[in-house]
């Protein structure tokens, strides 16, 4: 694991999202609760909608383009959609926001 | 005899040296280290000390006496200052002491932000009883006034015992809701208003900017230029692991000094205990866990096997009155299913979270007396899958038989003078009556008998006692609710925020029995306006609950970039704004596309650029067209009286008139007008949410016409002979529409529902008229300012990536 920092917990309003740039693409970083974030691909997998602009609920966050609903934990499409995006290992630790770089280089490669 | 020494006499090694003279007393001679001039005591009971509602010697748990039938050296009010390893010796302010084994127990320090002022006599930690005794002392004064930063476990008791004690308190916490680490929002809500109820004055989201005092501390500001007076600050916003000793002797460090499952550190002879250690990536703030480690401690010590294990943790606050319980892992995802239960005349919510047909977590407030019963049941990993629909009841009504597992049976077995509604005391019996008289419906029953009338949150129970009575002949209400969230309909709620005054989105969840803990992308949106339009001034309007292009005051587009369109009034322009958009075009690399609204669009600009192009926009004048929103979209209008030979009025002035009064406002579904100068209707003013056709004798004022999906006329509201009036009439209009009509309903549907004669009779009244304009102008005074400015000046770094690691990771 390589934990790297992208910022503070403030920089992202709760339920909401930032993204991160990365040589695998963007990383959107949910802010679900006030301690709580999560990190998934941005990339929609119906038609590629960015999902850091969506409505974040629960656990969960809304598509901007046509309303598909991810789990934020497991990745996975709820409801009658099928489909899933990648999740990521984030942590917050003393109000910083550190980021499993090598999990997102893995999945890169793979 | 070996010799052991202890560092710190706190609750953690206070339990092991217990645990060592119970099992072994001869086993070791031991000298007892303590920074506080005094011995062991039961530092959580401090808060009952503080309200007083306890004496310090009630909480002192090992005295004189108990010291010196265990023959232990103590040496306290003195710091020890180094460990020398290679000699074995402990160093303390009045000298060495030499070790076989040594304990390090010295807790925690309370963390103080190193704000400005930070350092005034006045301001406190709430720590021990030093602390305590100061808060004690400054709540001697008749009238004072305390602040207390932190709106946590310690904060709260703080506060509670504070003014138990009769001082004015505020509660400055920077968070959304309190005790966020326990609590879940609903929860939070709850907690607050208790201690407003109890005096206590609750500031959430406070930034505090420094604390000023001459000599000694006066006063707290905050960085929104409040001021609060103070007699005593007390800052309790988090603690620090004390574990500098280790980390100077050079132990195996991490955040704290680390410890293995034998409570030993990486010296064999050095074993440590409570906050001051890490054990597997854990640090530790409750004194559950700090138990188990002593016990497993005491038992290393004497060449025992025992491991320590992490368990699940429970949490209450030590505040009469205020029931609360939180544990284990509450937040809320899709694996687990949550159970919510809400009870708004009583404050009661409790909310479980299952997953794998097991109970993984717990947040309660107002009625905590089964907490037990449920900890039990996350700690057991117990299956409850039997019980999964009555389990939220409590262990009263397991194993009760049919009717506690089917609600229908438990409705059916109800006593005739069983309580349905609450707000109107209706009673079974009343509501069985009236259907066996006529009522088949909810709003029959409603009507008849006053049931779910009020705050609605029986309708669930009253449908349940319709179904019983009548049977299949029963059908539900046809109205939907808005969402899964809810049982309530768009027009319940509507009608429940303004009754109930409710002027947040926790509230309206607690009160209205919202079963998701904080909605999701069908209600949010709708609740958020809601709560604009009938309380500007009260309710903070939450970006988080909009949809991307509210959020971000742009169309997304399919490929993810964004369309800005600047207002162009009445579809009025002039050669320098036309060369600003141009220049902003050509700099950001847009798309131009002159749209069927009267202006222009520039389409394919990226998000981070936004910000950017807005500004150069903001430079010529021009600020956004809310193309993207609910709100007044365009005024249409056509050249008029200015220029066209057939014109009767100024359709042009009319309309830029009417759109500089409308601009900003949001409404249920977005509003477009039109202004024609003729009944030629250059202006396609007769399919518009509102569209004025002058005349020679004046306006023609027609509104709920349509033309998207569906293509509808405009129907007439009235005749006016002035522009005044024309103006007058229609903020009216759409003032009346913005307070009554169901989130996205156009205007044409809305009035289809409430019916046009309602609108003209309403309307007709010159005191309702002007009554909804100034409310109008009071959301105005709130709403009506240029986004794109304001996200410039405030949110511009919203717009960039958080962080680029594309450049980092390349090298
Ligand atoms: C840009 C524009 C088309 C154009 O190139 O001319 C346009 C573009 C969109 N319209 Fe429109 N409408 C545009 C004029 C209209 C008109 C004509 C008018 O305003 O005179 C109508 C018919 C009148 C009406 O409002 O009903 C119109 C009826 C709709 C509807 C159907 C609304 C309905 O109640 O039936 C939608 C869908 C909706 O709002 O839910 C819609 C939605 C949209 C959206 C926002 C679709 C979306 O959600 O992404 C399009 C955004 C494109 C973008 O990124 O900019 N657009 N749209 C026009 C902008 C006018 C402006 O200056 O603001
Ligand atoms: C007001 C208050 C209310 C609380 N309420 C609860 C509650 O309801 N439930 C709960 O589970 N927990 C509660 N806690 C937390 C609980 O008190 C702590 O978790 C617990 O006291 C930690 O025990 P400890 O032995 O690690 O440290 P402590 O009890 O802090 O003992 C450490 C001792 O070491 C001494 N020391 C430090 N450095 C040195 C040194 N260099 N030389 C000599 N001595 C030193 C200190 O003076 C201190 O006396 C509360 C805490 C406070 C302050
Ligand atoms: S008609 Fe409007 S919504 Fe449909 S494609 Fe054209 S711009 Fe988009
Ligand atoms: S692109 Fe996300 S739902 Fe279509």
């Amino acid at each position: 694991m390589s934990w790297t920092d992208i910022g503070a917990l403030t920089d992202i309003p709760l339920r909401g999202a930032r993204i991160v740039k990365t040589p695998a693409g963007c990383i959107a970083v949910f802010r679900t609760d006030e301690a709580e974030v999560f990190a998934t691909s941005n990339k929609c997998a119906h038609k590629g909608g960015p999902l850091a602009e969506g409505i974040v609920h629960g656990k969960q966050v809304t598509c901007p383009l046509h309303n598909w609903v991810y789990s934020l934990e497991t990745g996975e499409a709820q409801g009658a959609d099928e489909g899933s995006i990648a999740t990521y290992p984030v942590k917050i630790e003393d109000g910083r926001l550190l980021l499993d770089t090598d999990a997102v280089a893995a999945r890169n490669a793979a | 005899m070996q010799k052991l020494v202890v560092i710190g006499a706190g609750m953690a090694s206070g339990r092991v040296l217990e645990h060592l003279f119970d099992t072994a007393p001869e086993a070791f001679d031991v000298t007892l280290f303590n920074a506080e001039p005094r011995g062991n005591y039961n530092r959580i009971m401090l808060s009952p000390v503080l309200s007083g509602e306890k004496t310090f010697e009630e909480i002192v748990t090992h005295d004189d006496a108990w010291y010196a039938d265990n023959k232990v050296t103590t040496r306290f009010g003195e710091k020890v200052t180094k460990i020398d390893r290679d000699r074995k010796v402990v160093v303390g302010e009045n000298g060495e002491v030499a070790y076989d084994k040594l304990i390090i127990g010295t807790g925690s320090a309370p963390f103080i932000i190193p704000m400005p002022g930070h350092d005034l006599p006045g301001v406190v930690a709430y720590r021990d009883l030093e602390d305590t005794n100061a808060m004690i002392d400054a709540s001697a004064k008749p009238g004072g006034k305390a602040v207390v930063i932190g709106g946590g476990l310690l904060g709260l008791e703080a506060a509670a015992g504070l003014r138990l004690r009769g001082m004015d308190v505020t509660v400055l916490h920077i968070m959304g809701h309190l005790m966020e680490r326990q609590l879940d929002e609903a929860a939070g809500y709850l907690l607050k208003q208790d201690l407003e109820k109890r005096g206590i004055n609750v500031m959430l989201k406070a930034q505090t900017k420094c604390i000023e005092g001459d000599g000694k501390v006066e006063r707290v500001l905050l960085e929104d230029g409040t001021v609060l007076e103070a007699d005593i600050v007390c800052m309790a916003v988090g603690i620090r692991p004390a574990a500098t000793l280790g980390q100077d002797a050079g132990l195996e460090m991490g955040r704290a000094i680390k410890v293995d499952a034998q409570m030993r550190t990486s010296d064999p002879d050095i074993l440590a205990v409570g906050e001051c250690v890490e054990f597997d990536g854990n640090l530790f703030g409750l004194v559950a866990p700090l138990y188990d480690q002593a016990k497993v401690l005491a038992k290393t010590l004497l060449g025992e096997d025992d491991a320590f294990k992490m368990r699940e943790l429970s949490t209450k606050l030590k505040v009469t009155g205020c029931d609360l319980f939180s544990a284990g892992d509450f937040a809320e995802g899709d694996a687990r299913e949550d159970i919510v239960f809400r009870d708004p005349k009583r404050g009661v919510y409790k909310r479980l979270v299952i997953e794998d047909d097991k109970l993984v977590g717990a947040v309660m407030y107002g009625d905590t007396a089964d907490s037990n019963w449920f900890f039990g049941l996350i700690k057991d990993g117990s299956d409850i899958s039997e019980m999964r629909d009555t389990i939220i009841f409590g262990p009263a009504f397991q194993g009760g038989g049919a009717a506690a597992a089917d609600p229908l049976a438990a409705v059916a077995a109800l006593p005739a003078d069983a309580e349905i509604c609450g707000c109107n005391g209706v009673c079974k019996g009343t509501i069985v009556t009236a259907i066996e008289g006529a009522a088949t419906t909810l709003d029959d029953v409603k009507a008849i008998t006053k049931a779910s009338a009020s705050c609605g949150t029986c309708t669930g129970l009253v449908e349940q006692v319709l179904a019983v009575t009548l049977g299949d002949s029963f059908e539900a209400k046809a109205e939907k609710p808005i969402c899964k969230c809810t049982d309530l309909t768009h027009e319940d709620v509507r009608r429940l925020i303004k009754s109930q005054e409710l002027k947040s989105q926790p509230a309206v969840w607690q009160q209205l029995a919202w079963k998701t803990p904080n909605g999701c992308h069908v209600c949010r949106p709708a609740i958020n306006y809601y709560l604009l339009a009938d309380w500007p001034l009260d309710y903070q309007d939450d970006l988080q609950s909009r949809f991307v292009n509210e959020r971000n005051h742009a169309n997304i587009q399919k490929d993810g970039t964004y369309s800005v369109m600047p207002r162009m009034w009445g579809g009025m322009t002039d050669p320098d704004e036309l060369i600003a958009i141009a220049q902003a075009a050509k700099k950001f690399d847009a798309v131009v596309k002159v749209t069927g609204g009267q202006r222009i669009d520039l389409l394919g600009i990226k998000k981070e650029d936004l910000p950017a192009i807005w500004s150069d926009l903001n430079d010529a004048g021009m600020v956004s067209g809310h193309a993207y929103t609910k709100g007044l979209r365009t005024v249409k209008t056509c050249v008029g009286s200015d220029w066209c030979r057939f014109g009767t009025q100024d359709s042009t002035g009319l309309g830029i008139k009417l759109e500089k009064r409308l601009w900003g406002s949001w409404t249920p579904h977005k509003v477009k007008l039109g202004v024609s100068g003729c009944p030629r209707n250059c202006a396609e003013a007769t399919c518009k949410d509102v569209g004025v056709i002058c005349v020679d004798s004046g306006y023609q004022i027609g509104v709920a016409g349509a033309a998207g999906m569906d293509v509808k006329e405009t129907e007439r509201l009235i005749d006016v002979a002035t522009e005044e009036e024309a103006i007058e009439w229609t903020v009216a209009f759409v003032q009346l529409y913005r307070e009554n009509a169901k989130y996205l309903d156009r205007a044409y549907k809305w009035v289809a529902k409430v019916g046009l004669d309602w609108v003209k009779e309403t309307l007709d009244d010159p005191a309702t008229r002007a009554a909804l304009i100034e409310r109008f102008d009071i959301s105005q005074s709130v709403y009506q300012h240029d986004p794109w400015a304001e996200h410039v000046e405030n949110r511009k770094a919203q717009y960039a990536p958080l962080a680029d690691l594309t450049t980092e990771a390349a090298e």
